[in-house]
């Protein structure tokens, strides 16, 4: 290997680090909200500390999302990859679980945090 | 020109095998999009032995046919998007004399990530996509330094080996 090669990683892995600060900061806020896209455009909006089942059917496919004990799963979907079904469960803000062949984002939100980016800036 | 064509399907082969085997290794962090990008090995390889443009074909070639026999048309456009864009910065820093194996195979990795992530975000038109970034760099970058260190040992014998076959 050779000296640029190392150079080349150690600034890709420092804009990592600062990446993951950024998320880390983004994400510390717990979310209140469940906000469900599908195509880009929102299906619904549900309360995270209310336990319930989210079912979607559509031209894309089934999903079923589960808000449980303050955090979200996606608890089946018929997509082939099943990326959002072994997602991990998600309660953070701005966190989410994305089902890409049915175009579906699930995301947390909190009005908290949306109030200090504004102070921020 | 039969040699060409002998030696890509070879090459398309290989690259069509380690994906399968990729696909049965249950390779799962709770962290979509996240691979070893084992195929990727055939294409850093065949940059290095075959030249760009046969590189080029082997690449777009394997990840049409893999699409279609392993996966679906839908994984298609994320791995295209991957494939291409990585395939152009591997292309070009391979072209500098600066950077090894491993330093174009890791900047090929992280490129591949890049391109699929640029390309679910406009899919599913939600910008949070991109707080994966780091995690996919990071991913990137380990994948593509194995890769790119297996490569180098790799290469001198295949290198050797087409030669061999010229002359007969």
């Amino acid at each position: 290997m050779k000296k640029r090669d190392w150079i080349l990683i150690a600034v890709l892995l420092a804009a990592a680090a600062v990446g993951l600060l950024i998320v880390h900061h983004m994400q510390s806020g717990s979310g209140s909200t469940v906000t469900v896209t599908v195509d880009g455009e929102v299906y619904g909006t549900y309360d995270l500390d209310e336990d319930q089942t989210i079912t979607i059917d559509n031209d894309y496919g089934h999903n079923v999302i589960e808000i449980s004990g303050g955090s979200v799963s996606m608890t089946e979907a018929d997509c082939p990859d099943l990326i959002c079904v072994h997602h991990a469960k998600i309660s953070k803000d701005n966190e989410t679980i994305i089902c890409l062949p049915h175009k579906l984002v699930v995301e947390v939100d909190s009005s908290e945090t949306a109030d200090a980016d504004a102070t921020l800036r | 020109m039969t040699r060409k064509i002998t030696i890509s399907a070879l090459f398309i082969a290989l690259a069509m095998i380690l994906s399968y085997l990729e696909a049965l290794i249950p390779f799962n962090f709770g962290i979509p999009g996240i691979k070893l990008g084992l195929a990727n090995l055939v294409v850093v390889i065949a940059l290095y032995t075959l030249g760009a443009r046969q590189a080029f074909a082997i690449s777009v070639i394997r990840i049409l046919l893999v699409s279609v026999t392993f996966g679906n048309m839908s994984a298609m456009m994320y791995s295209m998007a991957g494939g291409l864009l990585s395939f152009l910065i591997m292309y070009l820093l391979s072209r500098s004399s600066h950077f090894s194996t491993a330093g174009v195979s890791v900047a090929g990795g992280v490129s591949h990530n890049a391109g699929q992530l640029i390309v679910a975000a406009v899919i599913v038109e939600n910008l949070n996509l991109m707080l994966y970034i780091p995690v996919l760099i990071i991913a990137g970058v380990l994948t593509g330094l194995l890769i790119g260190v297996i490569a180098s040992k790799v290469i001198p014998p295949v290198r050797k080996a087409l030669n061999n076959t010229q002359h007969r």
